[in-house]
């Protein structure tokens, strides 16, 4: 049995970790709201650009625009977005498995795709495997703005542009509320899947359809990548808080045990105390 | 006198939202204005001020850095990728993107595509300039 000092010395450092893992469930508390109100000024801008974009590439015939148009598939891009710290229980690795499992039953060679790997686990787990990834980004913040990504979305959006990839792909975490979050798969461009429920407005385009497509086209791209990000924000400190919260009752379950332990410890020296005095007492009779 | 809806929204939010007698825009191909009534449009917009009228004269001035235009007979939304109000213009955080932007058309060739940039920001600059009057 652990002498009574070491079993203190556990109870010491569980606690400690313990209220480490509660200030970082706080942290993650405060990001997630501002995660989620972010996600959620986001949502009207990207309404609107979705409703215009709906209507100018289905009201118009005739427009063939290559972002618009399936062509043969040479090489796929797939964006990646994860985390760029761990600790957030199984965000990272539900997205990255996915990913992975998708490249293995759709490609057989390493020439056919690439990655575009946003955050740090997403880099660090391809590079590994030796699997090509063609932009990196780490160092998001955390409520990242839209000027802040621009690079990101425009260059990205500009590798499907020059030919660098025939199709992309977006794998994310969709925040579905504090405890759940589903990993998504999105297919980004060629925008083959624009459709609409709702009744489309005939407008008057002001020079011409076609290169009002040029200009909406590539930023209705973008504000998806903008969007997803955001979601992935939100999901990622609703992930961390919940793994710091399951972290945190953990620890007091652990000191409660060993709290137990170490009193039945103590109880267990005086007894013997006792008995021993008891003992050299008889012996003087 | 008939007025319009109009809101400016970009992706970190709503930036305006107002009934004005009139919209004046600066599309890519030219100034726009925009009455209530207005036959359903679309239309890009240039680095460029975006002036509401409101009872008879120009109030409220939002400097807007590229984007669209939708135009509906009973509303006006306007998609940009950065839009701000005159209050809320960072004066000092302009003149310093002037300063860069300049600086970098100094030492680029023409040709460079950071030349181009650089005179994306050197408008974005001098539009946000504008707008709060201190141009």
């Amino acid at each position: 049995m652990a002498s009574l000092r070491d079993i203190k010395n556990s109870i010491n450092s569980t606690k400690k970790m313990s209220q480490i893992t509660k200030a970082m469930e706080m942290t993650s508390a405060a990001k997630w709201n501002r995660g989620v109100m972010n996600a959620k000024a986001f949502v009207p801008y990207m309404e609107k650009i979705q409703e215009v974009t709906v209507a100018v590439a289905m009201g118009s015939k005739g427009i063939n625009h290559p972002m618009l148009q399936s062509r043969p598939v040479k090489k796929t891009g797939y964006i990646v977005m994860t985390s760029d710290r761990g600790l957030a229980g199984a965000f990272n690795s539900n997205v990255i498995r996915r990913v992975f499992q998708t490249i293995q039953n759709r490609h057989k060679s390493k020439d056919e795709y690439s990655i575009i790997a946003i955050g740090r686990v997403a880099r660090d787990f391809f590079v590994k495997r030796g699997i090509n990834v063609d932009l990196e980004i780490v160092g998001v913040s955390d409520q990242p703005n839209f000027e802040s990504v621009k690079d990101i979305t425009s260059s990205t959006v500009g590798m499907f542009s020059d030919g660098t990839f025939d199709e992309l792909y977006l794998f994310y975490t969709h925040y579905k509320s504090a405890i759940t979050q589903e990993v998504m798969e999105k297919k980004l461009l060629p925008l083959t899947d624009i459709s609409t429920t709702s009744k489309l407005t005939a407008y008057e385009f002001e020079p011409s359809a076609e290169e009002i497509l040029d200009v909406l086209l590539p930023q209705y791209a973008e504000s998806l990548i903008y969007g997803a990000l955001l979601d992935s924000k939100a999901s990622e400190h609703a992930a961390r808080m919940t793994a710091m919260r399951n972290a945190t009752d953990n620890a007091k379950e652990m000191i409660k045990n060993y709290s137990l332990i170490y009193n039945r410890a103590r109880q267990a020296a005086i007894t013997q105390e006792i008995a021993e005095i008891v003992g050299g007492a008889a012996a003087l009779e | 006198m008939k007025t319009i809806e109009v809101s400016v929204v970009t992706p970190n939010g709503p930036v305006y939202e107002s009934d004005v007698e009139m919209v004046i825009t600066k599309a890519q191909s030219g100034e726009l204005g925009i009455l209530p009534g207005h036959i359903p449009m679309v239309a890009p917009l240039a680095i460029g001020v975006v002036r509401m009228k409101k009872n008879g004269k120009e109030q409220d001035l939002i400097a807007v850095s590229g984007g669209f235009l939708e135009v509906r007979p009973d509303k006006v939304t306007i998609l940009a990728q950065a839009a701000e109000k005159a209050e809320d213009i960072d004066v000092e955080r302009a003149l310093r993107a002037k300063e860069r932007a300049e600086q970098r058309m100094r030492d680029q060739k023409v040709e460079d595509i950071d030349f181009r940039r650089a005179e994306l920001a050197l408008q974005r600059a001098i539009n946000r300039l504008t707008v709060t009057g201190k141009q």
